[in-house]
């Protein structure tokens, strides 16, 4: 239930933004979720649910996941990543700390380590909608 | 784009009181020794204590604590497994001890989602094992996290002051808390770091003298609470 402490993020950093905005009900949150962390999308949408307060009693909140493309900073080679080539304990390592890859992961191409997470690290708000 | 992690990281944080970031200007002073060990004797002491190490890429304290294998519970976040009486965190229980090498955009990340995710419980003290240096760890701990205050590390030696007085700089100027500055590994009499430390007008905490024993005691909590080296920092935590 890691998806829980990131859906509470979710929910604060709205909050602080609708009322900074001087939104009154919160009517749509897009969040994007980077393949990278693996989250559950099931457990973060029940979460969210179970952690709206008032404002967001009208939110639909549209998830849309990302694919993580990784590019090496040594050969330039781009890749997707793809969890399926991981074993349980280094995919579980990774969902905590999506840096971790840089541990178990080496580019395909050249073996190097150092690479970018160019896209689809983790959670992010991509808008929010609401009334004033 | 808004990254909704840096929103929660000060309720993560509300229950502690007292967060002291062990730092210092060089690598190879002593700190995560000295965070260590002042986080034992902290708790020791009957304080509730934490102990988090930001050293990502190169960690230690769970080589001095003797941390083997262990996980932290994941209940709606994580929960910093007990190690000797502290609440103990670091990245190693993710990369097991591998090498882990992070650019800087990587560590603040890393950073954010350990300070965004991990549920600490009610504590007196949290002792932060900084990277050595006033980069992107540094920078973000003072962007992220309110109520820091730093306890700054030096050796006698006048490169490593020099550095002192740099990151002594930076806090200054951002009007950070600093606690005092400790001298560790002092091997004759001279007072050039104390006065220093006084025309900075900071407080001098303290010498800890080289312990040749202190190799010895990594990885054995109660060999190293018995060193000498020990000994002084329990006078040190007394002043905190």
């Amino acid at each position: 239930m890691h998806e829980w402490a990131l859906a509470e993020a979710v929910i604060s950093a709205v909050s602080q933004i609708a009322e900074k905005e001087g939104i009154r009900e919160v009517t749509e949150v897009k969040v994007k979720v980077g393949e990278l962390q693996q989250v559950e999308i099931d457990i973060l949408e029940y979460a969210l649910s179970q952690l709206k307060t008032e404002k967001f009693e009208k939110t639909k909140f549209s998830i849309e996941k990302a694919e993580a493309r990784l590019k090496c900073r040594v050969c330039g080679h781009e890749w997707i990543f793809n969890k399926e080539k991981l074993d349980e304990k280094t995919a579980e390592a990774i969902h905590f700390i999506p840096e971790i890859v840089h541990t178990y992961v080496h580019c395909p191409k050249c073996d190097s380590p150092d690479f970018e997470v160019l896209e689809g690290r983790g959670v992010w708000l991509e808008s929010i909608k609401g009334v004033k | 784009m808004v990254d909704p992690r840096i929103s929660v990281v000060n309720e993560r944080l509300k229950n502690i009181e007292n967060i002291v970031a062990v730092s210092s200007g060089k690598g190879g002073v002593g700190k995560s020794l000295v965070a260590s060990t002042l986080a034992l004797t902290l708790a020791k002491k009957g304080c509730k204590t934490g102990l988090f190490d930001l050293d990502f890429t190169s960690p230690s304290t769970h080589l001095i604590l003797g941390v083997q294998e262990m996980q932290p519970k994941e209940e709606k976040g994580i929960i910093p497994p007990e190690v000797y009486g502290l609440k103990y965190m670091s990245i190693v229980y993710y990369s097991g001890n591998q090498v882990t090498p992070l650019r800087g955009a990587d560590v603040s990340n890393a950073l954010i989602e350990l300070l965004a995710i991990t549920r600490w419980e009610k504590l007196d003290f949290l002792v932060v094992d900084m990277p050595p240096g006033i980069g992107d760890a540094t920078l973000d701990l003072l962007r992220l996290v309110k109520n820091v205050k730093f306890l700054v590390i030096t050796t006698p030696s006048r490169l490593a002051f020099e550095t002192v007085r740099k990151l002594v700089s930076l806090l200054r100027g951002l009007e950070i808390p600093i606690v005092g500055i400790v001298e560790n590994m002092k091997m004759d009499d001279s007072k050039f770091i104390q006065t220093q430390v006084k025309n900075l007008g900071l407080p001098f905490l303290g010498e800890i003298p080289f312990d040749n024993k202190i190799e010895d005691a990594i990885g054995n909590v109660d060999k190293l609470l018995e060193t000498v080296f020990a000994k002084k920092v329990e006078s040190i935590a007394a002043k905190l």
